[in-house]
């Protein structure tokens, strides 16, 4: 007979309500654990309120910085591309086009970053409690996703204040943060495995990040590179990202359908990439980390 | 009859031995070690340039076991024995290599207090942070919330962050919130290891509690009396086999006895890595018999010393060693600190003190006696050396009949096992107007 105190008792009381378990070596498949990560789903908001708390603590400025990076980049691109190098940007005001990409990418960029290291950075937590592993380098990113929110605010009122008109299309913004974010995922999670077993992923890490950029229309339009390369050049998610989001924004010439499809296309089949491997070495990860 | 909360069916994990100490190995090792095999496919002859070393260690080998529901089932085994490495199975933290456990019920696992916590959220947000982390929903977190904070005793500083709490408040907090988990089955690593004494006993009672409300508990622990006392029942590993399976006290004393555990003497040659800080540290602490031997058996009928060996490397200090002697119930049997002693609370010079408390014969009861060690200063009271179980020794009657049993061989209960001395007064049965008996001695005689 169980005798139970507390508000639990109906529950534990009835004896065919407590789930069993088995553990086995190799049990889990995939679906049933996509569907863990979900059921931790609360955690994984936790863990992203966690980094939020924590970044910008014991900072002067605080959440400012969230601001302050985009926003002083911004400056100095539009006086080096913008005014020295004389950077076409369609007609938009230049620190305008650059502070849209800036902000896209550093979406993207401190999702990879932060989710490539965030197993490594909860080591103590993976090796003393269980809980679904993906919920880390997820959750990393989420927080990602307030300082773009912000900075996001901050573009919109330049914007106004250059007399740039604000169409329905910002509505889509959601849509390319999640782009980005994805793309960012699809890289991040089977970096963030690959450097439990190889810190190597550290030292390439920025190195990659800075090469991407270059590759992806952030100080320069996409119109820049010549017809040829364009089907090559759409291969990278983040010139779709960038791209739409800068068209949610300034709402200029059609719908970008095909960037967008290859971009989508491309940051989805990487999710499977990413997250087949990732579960197919998940449940040793703590033994090596 | 009790259903089963757990079954572990031979129980395997294997861990490969990497060239790294830490596991981690780079790419370079990985592509090397690719390179290497294929030279190696094309030439064959190539011969080892190192002896080969085991690559691969089975932490757990062939574990089989059931708990039933509502059990409290301790955990020992040596440190490395697989005690940890069973506990990591258990709560899915890492797979093993082979078998199968069934668990029914929600799983909790405690396997470090603090574990979880940041230290630049407040008290109050951590609160939350590690009730998630340990598997709670939110809407249970806010239900508990109150009881957390009051059994942790820190709610004047819940706005505080973490990192500015004493080590002792940082622990309380951390095993609060851990104690208000309520799952079916809990899984608990050395928590007891850390935090002060009065606290250590709060946890304890917490974990009996938990125990009583019908809640299975598997619990490693290298404090013994602990375990005695909170399990009915324990499972000895030895170099990651299950080498015993039976009630707590039994299975204590045959750890102790087989010299598995703890011994009659333990040194610590290497100061710097010796129990203690940098006023003092522990050298040595031995049990010796009535000839001066130290000796994990000793005769019920005569005195045993236990020695304490330390060394002072900072003077001024008024240290007191002292000792807590337990039984195999996990029950104290006494304190002793050295009061008796022209050293007792005189500011010690530098140097190496070996000091001994002598328990007199016909004095403790039978059984096995687990020793641990402090070093203290009074006022303020700190405790710079606590040596859990540093030794343990057995007591032991030959039954010779000059023992407090004299000539009964059965089971003798007491937690004490003295040889008093008994007045006798006889008064002859005659008729008449005799008087009451006067005692032949006084009892200040």
């Amino acid at each position: 007979m169980l005798s139970m105190a507390g508000p639990s008792a109906n529950t534990l009381t009835e004896p065919d309500s407590k789930p069993i378990f088995l553990i086995r070596p190799g049990s889990s498949r995939i679906g049933p654990r996509l569907a863990e990560v979900w059921r931790h789903r609360e955690l994984l908001l936790f863990l992203a309120w966690r980094d939020l708390r924590v970044r910008y603590r014991q900072t002067a400025l605080g959440v400012a910085w969230a601001i302050l990076q985009p926003v002083l980049t911004m400056l100095i691109l539009s006086i080096i591309f913008g005014r020295l190098v004389g950077v076409p940007s369609g007609g938009i005001p230049y620190p305008l086009f650059a502070l849209a990409g800036l902000l896209v990418w550093q979406l993207f960029s401190f999702a990879l970053t932060s989710s490539a290291g965030s197993l490594v950075a909860n080591e103590r937590l993976m090796t003393k409690i269980y809980f679904p592993r993906l919920v880390l380098p997820i959750a990393s990113v989420l927080s990602g996703l307030v300082d773009f929110a912000l900075g996001l605010a901050i573009l919109s009122g330049l914007q106004i204040a250059y007399g740039v008109h604000l169409g329905w299309q910002l509505l889509t913004v959601p849509l390319f943060a999640v782009l980005a974010a994805g793309a960012a995922l699809a890289v991040g999670i089977g970096l963030s495995a690959l450097n439990v077993r190889y810190r190597d992923v550290k030292h390439a890490l920025p190195f990659l990040a800075q090469f991407w950029m270059l590759c992806s229309p952030v100080v320069y339009p996409s119109s820049l590179i010549p017809q040829a390369w364009q089907p090559v050049y759409a291969l990278n998610p983040m010139v779709g990202a960038v791209e739409g989001f800068r068209w949610s924004l300034f709402g200029q010439g059609p719908v970008p359908w095909s960037l967008l499809a290859v971009s989508t296309t491309v940051v989805v089949s990487g999710l499977v990439i990413s997250l087949v491997y990732f579960l197919s070495v998940e449940s040793t990860l703590a033994d090596v980390i | 009859m009790p259903r089963v909360a757990l079954r572990a069916r031979d129980l395997g994990k294997q861990y490969r031995l990497g060239r790294h100490e830490d596991g981690y190995v780079t790419l370079r090792d990985a592509v090397m070690r690719r390179l290497a095999r294929v030279r190696h496919a094309t030439a064959p002859a190539t011969p080892a340039s190192k002896p080969r070393r085991p690559t691969t260690l089975w932490a757990l080998d062939g574990v089989s076991f059931e708990v039933a529901e509502g059990e409290a089932v301790g955990i020992i085994g040596r440190n490395g024995a697989g005690k940890s490495t069973l506990l990591k199975i258990l709560s899915r933290i890492t797979e093993p290599t082979r078998g199968e456990v069934e668990l029914r019920g929600r799983v909790g696992a405690l396997l470090e207090v603090g574990m979880g916590f940041h230290p630049e959220l407040t008290g109050g947000e951590n609160i939350h942070l590690m009730g998630a982390i340990l598997g709670m929903k939110r809407t249970e977190i806010r239900r508990k919330f109150d009881a957390i904070v009051d059994f942790s005793g820190v709610e004047d500083f819940l706005d505080t962050q973490v990192k500015h709490y004493s080590s002792g408040m940082f622990m309380r907090l951390a095993f609060a919130v851990a104690a208000h988990l309520e799952p079916d089955i809990l899984l608990v690593d050395e928590v007891l290891a850390v935090g002060d004494a009065s606290f250590q006993r709060k946890c304890l009672t917490k974990m009996e509690e938990v125990g009583s409300q019908g809640r299975t508990v598997l619990f490693i622990s290298h404090n013994l009396p602990a375990l005695t006392r909170l399990c009915t029942r324990a499972i000895l590993l030895d170099r990651g086999r299950l080498v015993l399976d039976g009630p707590a006290h039994e299975v204590v004393a045959a750890y102790l006895r087989s010299g598995l555990g703890t011994t009659a003497a333990r040194e610590w040659p290497d100061l710097a890595s010796a129990p203690g800080n940098d006023k003092v540290r522990l050298c040595a602490v031995r049990v010796r018999n009535a000839d001066g031997d130290a000796a994990a058996a000793v005769d019920i009928r005569r005195r045993v010393a236990l020695e304490v060996d330390f060394e002072v490397l900072q003077e001024g200090h008024r240290l007191v060693p002292n000792l807590h002697v337990f039984n195999e119930e996990g029950v104290c049997a006494f304190v002793t600190s050295e009061v008796d002693s022209p050293w007792h609370l005189r500011a010690r010079p530098r140097g190496r003190y070996v000091t001994r408390a002598i328990i007199p014969g016909n004095f403790l009861a039978e059984g096995t006696y687990i020793v641990t060690a402090l070093i203290s200063t009074m006022d303020p009271v700190a405790v710079h050396v606590q040596e859990r179980d540093a030794v343990a020794f057995q007591v032991i009657d030959s039954l010779e009949g000059d023992s407090a049993r004299g000539d009964y061989g059965g089971p003798f209960p007491g937690a004490v096992r003295p040889l008093f001395k008994w007045e006798t007064v006889v008064s002859p049965l005659s008729v008449g107007s005799d008087p009451a008996p006067k005692p032949t001695a006084s009892l200040d005689s």
